[in-house]
């Protein structure tokens, strides 16, 4: 839990994450981490019994609007900042997935 | 050089045909050269783009006689999306991304007739209070060119300090329109949540981010939420509540205007001059015929934390689009998901990383509950404390931010001690109610101080009036920092 968490604890965070951290990262995340959710659990201390959690504070949506298909990015414009794209195919490229 | 203007007197002289478009355009364009090597605050300046924009506002006046905004020139902060130029959030993952549409703010000022100059350095999308997170290096202040701006809107409120444009727009998460306006000495605002479309502004989170003017005057303000108030089909979470006429209610008049004071909340933490400049402001507007009332907002003082758990929850959520898949920076790497951690490893910086981490450990299994949930039934308890102060006040007043602009580099090393700095803004993105800040005074060593007013939901209008009636007593939005009158 928060104050003391190992190397381990914060790689296994950066996994789920998709970062890669290195040892330093790991030593000063693995304090700061700590220090932070340790100055959080102030929250702990606060009666909320019964109390619903607010995700958003928008209480009125603007209307529907009818499910009609309107002008979109053309394929050119989506792929132009792909670091790797085949615009001929139409595809953003990634390294082989599959041997 | 001559002393910035206003966006209503440049607006004005470029009706009354006193000056063109494509002459403010080249001096805004002059004072970039001239203070930008100092203050560092563009990441991006379109000279080309501008003056072709202000030229063929020149050469068509009769159109954009009554544009809100002809001829006005504009910074946008870098996480604003500008079609075809360059949008980075300041970050080396997006470096080279040139966005293929225009946020919807963009798209309205230009229709408005503004001419957009630049974009803005910032904290690396967005997240930080002194403007030290950006890839590209720190804004500096006008004020003090040894300190910190405030964050994460910088390079926007230098950009307005500085007499280089007379409006800029900046996005608020936990208070990055607000607390940079408050340390550079201008206005800033942070209209309800909803009711400025977020469409193109590159999220941070996404149920607390809002898009808001700074400028030199409330009258400014008031004009440039006129442009960008107002529901979008493009964004679910924009108001469809009307949009007044917001200069029409700048009066002068605070008679009868009840202002809450949080008393107990500012006892502690506060530097003693950030107290003497608010209680001045408070004196003031008393002696205008408003009525200050005594407020408790007993949440208020886990609004910090609250804030913490949240944002950086949504942050973790929305910031996983950056996968070097689509757009931005990617790592060279013959393997997919070494591909994905070594383009994220590389091309984030330490507080983003940071903060992506602590947002995937609350939301992770066995932690959600004890953490995210928990912050989110304790921001309810925040909201209604601010609902029932509404029921006697009209506006609750306390400090933008509890100390003046620091020097570079004294909090980089300590996040929690950077965090604290929000304490009194991130209370209105929770609650998504609007908030300004508006320039107080100013410490022995003129540094500048804001005062922020937060009112009820789409009631920008009455914090509009409340901060125009004070600066029409006051002189602090007319002073420059030295810099803007070398």
């Amino acid at each position: 839990m928060p104050s003391g968490f190992t190397r381990q604890q914060v790689s296994a965070i950066a996994a789920l994450a998709n970062l890669e951290l290195d040892a330093a990262e790991l030593d000063l995340f693995a304090r700061q981490l700590g220090d932070i959710l340790t100055a959080a659990e102030a929250v702990q201390a606060v009666d909320t019994t019964g109390v619903p959690p607010t995700a958003s504070t928008v209480t009125r949506h603007a209307s529907d609007r009818p499910d009609e298909a309107g002008p979109c990015l053309d394929r050119e414009e989506s792929l132009a900042n792909a670091p790797d794209a085949s615009l001929d195919a139409g595809f953003f490229k990634v390294p082989r997935v599959i041997g | 050089m001559i002393a910035p203007a206003t966006v209503q007197v440049v607006r004005d002289a470029i009706r009354t045909r006193a000056r063109s478009a494509a002459d403010v355009c080249r001096e805004a364009l002059n004072r970039i050269e001239a203070l930008d090597p100092q203050l560092h605050a563009f990441n991006t300046v379109v000279a080309e783009r501008a003056l072709a924009r202000a030229e063929a506002i020149d050469r068509d006046r009769s159109r954009w006689r009554d544009a809100p905004l002809a001829g006005v020139p504009v910074a946008l902060k870098d996480n604003l999306c500008t079609r075809a130029v360059r949008t980075t959030a300041s970050s080396r993952i997006l470096d080279t991304f040139v966005p293929p549409y225009s946020a919807t703010v963009v798209e309205r000022l230009e229709t408005a007739g503004a001419v957009i100059v630049g974009k803005t350095n910032c904290d690396e999308f967005a997240m930080g209070s002194s403007n030290e997170n950006s890839a590209f290096g720190p804004v500096r202040n006008p004020w003090a060119i040894d300190r910190i701006p405030g964050g994460s809107s910088g390079g926007s409120a230098a950009s307005v300090a500085a007499g280089i444009v007379p409006l800029a727009l900046g996005s608020d998460t936990g208070g990055s329109i607000r607390q940079p306006a408050a340390l550079c000495g201008i206005i800033g605002l942070k209209p309800t949540y909803g009711r400025v479309s977020r469409y193109g502004l590159i999220a941070f989170g996404s149920s607390l981010d809002q898009i808001g003017p700074m400028t030199r005057t409330a009258h400014d303000a008031a004009l440039a939420l006129s442009v960008l108030a107002g529901a979008d089909p493009a964004d679910a979470t924009s108001a469809p509540e009307p949009v007044p006429d917001y200069v029409a209610a700048l009066t002068g008049d605070v008679r009868g205007a009840r202002i809450g004071v949080p008393r107990r909340l500012l006892e502690q933490g506060v530097d003693g001059e950030v107290t003497r400049a608010i209680d001045a402001a408070l004196d003031t507007l008393e002696s205008r015929g408003a009525t200050l009332v005594d407020v408790d907002l007993p949440h208020a003082r886990y609004a910090i934390p609250v804030y913490y758990l949240v944002a950086t929850a949504e942050a973790s959520s929305n910031l996983a689009r950056y996968d070097g898949v689509r757009y931005g920076f990617r790592a060279n790497e013959p393997d997919l998901r070494a591909m994905y951690v070594r383009t994220r490893a590389q091309g984030f910086g330490a507080e983003v990383k940071r903060r992506i981490m602590l947002g995937t450990y609350v939301l992770s299994a066995g932690y959600y509950d004890a953490y995210y949930l928990k912050a989110q039934q304790v921001r309810t308890l925040i909201l209604r404390d601010y609902d029932r102060a509404f029921e006697r006040v009209d506006v609750v007043a306390m400090p933008t931010s509890p100390t003046p602009a620091f020097p570079i580099g004294e909090r980089v090393s300590d996040p929690l001690q950077m965090y604290l700095a929000d304490i009194f803004t991130v209370s209105a993105n929770l609650a998504g109610l609007p908030a300004i800040s508006v320039p107080c005074g100013f410490t022995a060593s003129r540094l500048p101080v804001g005062l922020q007013l937060t009112g009820r939901r789409f009631d920008e209008a009455t914090l509009l009036r409340i901060a125009d009636a004070y600066e029409r007593d006051t002189e602090w939005s007319k002073q420059l920092p030295p810099i803007a009158s070398r």
